[in-house]
């Protein structure tokens, strides 16, 4: 077991022609990943990397069976993109494209909700099972299979974290890229549970940043309802107020949303929080 | 984005919200006739405006003119006013509040409002406060707008002009890609209309490529903010001396952390994002130049970008100019060994580890004048 994508998860890649699209679509394959098709629209019947292409999402769906979608199309497209996945009954539906208009995003991640399925993103890295599965663009060679689970809004600092985890010898069951946007389609609580569920994981790995509240609810989440152990990592400790940080979501307004107040929740929570990236692995392992 | 008060009431009125009848000043001189006691209001994108002297009111032509020269040129938490807006001065019987917001919790839009306007909104007490999400499907309805008008013990006169302005208010919101509008005060004049005293709208900056009307933003960024943001590259300039170069925004803000953690302080975040471009490094190492730091600190985890491309991006532009400052690199992931050698020959310092890597920064930092 892993959460959300296994052995059995049939991938289409939404923007497959494109520069990324093409790349990350082989990378998936290299993964072992089963991408069983791509869209391009009005590229139908071509082929990337021997994957058959479709001008719809509907299209690739009946031909292949598709239950889950990974969508690398420019932003303007994106949110278009996404509605179709959802209309042709994918299951779950992976936002890797970035810079997608807030209001699109509470449409589409709505409509998820009212049909079942799960949007992830945007402005994510993905998810990857290690040795099963991969959907979207996290480099291949920082995963090693093992019992912990990673959920983050983060991409490279997940990167980072995800590599020392493996260099302990430890490796992950699911790593889930949440993202940096405000509003997401998976959150932290929605991983949380996820992870509690899942028999193959036994620790997880909270990778949170300023802005929002999200690590917050998080953690008054675990504490009613996860009973493995929780470590996490807090990004942007010494960013000031009113500066939007990279990432659309990593803002301090005012008062709220700084690291402080998002440490404080973790740890009255039982979670103990890292002050180095590195030192995730030896928390897990109590040596520190 | 954020618009200055005088632009979002422009925007106001597109949609027939009632605002007061002003126009904007650069001068003292440029201040018509003033016939009637009038407000000048600094125009700058912060807040406490009123607590630094940014708003004054005046019953005549000199006068005016007198305040408007004191607000001109004025520096409110380092923004400096350029503009004043002067409008008539309102007869003041109620202050409301009404607002929307993007709220990350729900995934959806909220509305806001209270009866007891005037004040920042997070010190009214919720009892006083009506706050909901707006439902995805229908948006804001007139079901809801009734119970709004009807939690801030709005009398039946004021009742359907309240509601009106709460429905062009969301029109604007979601017309525009707004994430936050307010309209704080929402005055009840003592004749019984609704004015939007003050105006306070933020677009989505992911959406200003649909909304060119919008315009550039003003006064947000420092010049070297907005080059890098021409660029597109996320950059922001801080209080420290060590400038940090990293890929993807929560290891920057992480590398940001360590130096805090090794005692020294950050002087800027640049995001380098994800590239296979060395000239992309070779743009956002010259801007980090321009910030003038007195130590560069980069961190860089090859997953998808390759190590050696950032590398050689650096070797070039320290070979071809010079960096001018100590440069501590970090580089994981992705060939690292090619990456590592390429920046010795380039007579930059490597680092392993990110708390080996800040460490050397921060005492680099501190040595020298």
């Amino acid at each position: 077991m892993a959460i959300l994508i296994d052995h059995g998860t049939r991938v289409i890649v939404q923007g497959i022609t494109g520069t990324q699209g093409s790349y990350h679509a082989k990378a998936m394959l290299d993964f072992g990943t089963r991408v069983v098709g791509g869209t391009s629209p009005g590229k139908g019947g071509q082929q990337v990397h021997g994957i058959p292409v479709f001008n719809t999402a509907k299209e690739a769906v009946e031909a292949t069976g598709a239950d889950t979608s990974c969508v690398l199309v420019p932003r303007q497209f994106a949110a278009g993109a996404v509605s179709d996945a959802l209309e042709a009954g994918v299951r779950l539906v992976v936002v890797i494209t970035e810079h997608i208009p807030v209001q699109d995003v509470i449409r589409f991640v709505h409509r998820a909700g009212k049909l079942g399925s799960r949007v992830v993103g945007p402005n994510c890295p993905g998810l990857a099972s290690p040795g099963r599965c991969k959907v979207g663009i996290l480099p291949d060679t920082i995963f090693k299979p093992g019992p912990v689970g990673v959920v983050s809004r983060s991409g490279t600092l997940t990167y980072e974290i995800v590599n020392s985890i493996s260099e302990y010898g430890l490796g992950q069951t699911t790593c889930v890229g949440i993202g940096g946007d405000p509003v997401i389609g998976t959150n932290f609580i929605d991983a949380l549970g996820l992870f509690e569920r899942d028999p193959e994981t036994k620790q997880i790995v909270l990778v949170g940043e300023i802005g929002g509240s999200a690590e917050e609810e998080a953690a008054a989440y675990v504490k009613e309802h996860v009973t493995k152990p929780v470590f996490a990592y807090i990004a942007g400790r010494s960013a000031p107020p009113g500066k939007t940080m990279g990432h659309a979501g990593a803002i301090i307004s005012g008062s709220k949303g700084d690291a402080k107040s998002k440490v404080e929740a973790l740890e009255r929570a039982g979670i103990k929080v890292a002050t180095w990236p590195a030192d995730i692995p030896r928390l897990i392992l109590g040596e520190m | 984005m954020n618009l200055m008060e005088y632009k979002a009431k422009e925007m106001f009125r597109e949609f027939g919200i009632p605002t007061p009848e002003g126009y904007v000043v650069d001068a003292p001189d440029t201040i018509a006739k003033v016939d009637r006691p009038v407000v000048i209001k600094a125009q700058v994108l912060t807040g406490g405006r009123g607590k630094a002297g940014g708003i004054q009111f005046a019953s005549d032509t000199k006068e005016a003119k007198a305040k408007a020269k004191q607000v001109l040129g004025m520096d409110i938490r380092g923004h400096i006013v350029h503009h004043v807006l002067v409008e008539p001065k309102l007869d003041i019987g109620q202050e409301l509040y009404l607002g929307f917001v993007i709220d990350r919790s729900v995934r959806a839009v909220r509305v806001l409002a209270s009866a007891r306007g005037g004040m920042d909104i997070e010190s009214v007490p919720k009892s006083e406060l009506f706050s909901e999400p707006v439902d995805v499907e229908k948006g804001l309805t007139e079901e809801q707008t009734a119970r709004m008008a009807k939690a801030l013990r709005l009398d039946a006169r004021l009742a359907p002009t309240f509601r009106d302005v709460a429905a062009r208010l969301w029109k604007l919101f979601t017309t525009k890609d707004a994430t936050l509008v307010e309209i704080n005060p929402l005055v009840v004049t003592k004749q019984g209309a609704l004015v939007a005293a003050d105006a306070k709208l933020t677009i989505d900056n992911d959406a200003l490529y649909r909304h060119p009307e919008v315009g550039k933003p003003e006064d947000e960024y420092t010049p070297l903010e907005q080059k890098a943001k021409d660029q597109g590259i996320a950059f922001v300039q801080l209080e420290g001396n060590i400038g940090v170069i990293a890929n993807g925004a929560g290891l920057t803000m992480a590398t940001l952390d360590a130096i805090r953690a090794a005692g020294g302080a950050g002087g800027v975040f640049l995001d380098l994002g994800g590239t296979d471009d060395p000239e992309k490094v070779k743009v956002a190492v010259r801007l980090m130049k321009e910030a003038g730091p007195k130590v560069v600190l980069i961190n860089i985890f090859g997953g998808i970008t390759k190590c050696d491309t950032v590398a050689k991006g650096l070797q070039e532009v320290a070979s071809q100019e010079g960096m001018g400052v100590p440069v501590v690199a970090r580089i994981k992931g992705r060939n690292e060994e090619l990456a590592r050698g390429i920046l010795k020959d380039a007579g930059l310092i490597a680092a392993t580890s990110l708390q080996e890597a800040a460490t050397k920064a921060v005492e680099l930092s501190r040595g020298g004048a």
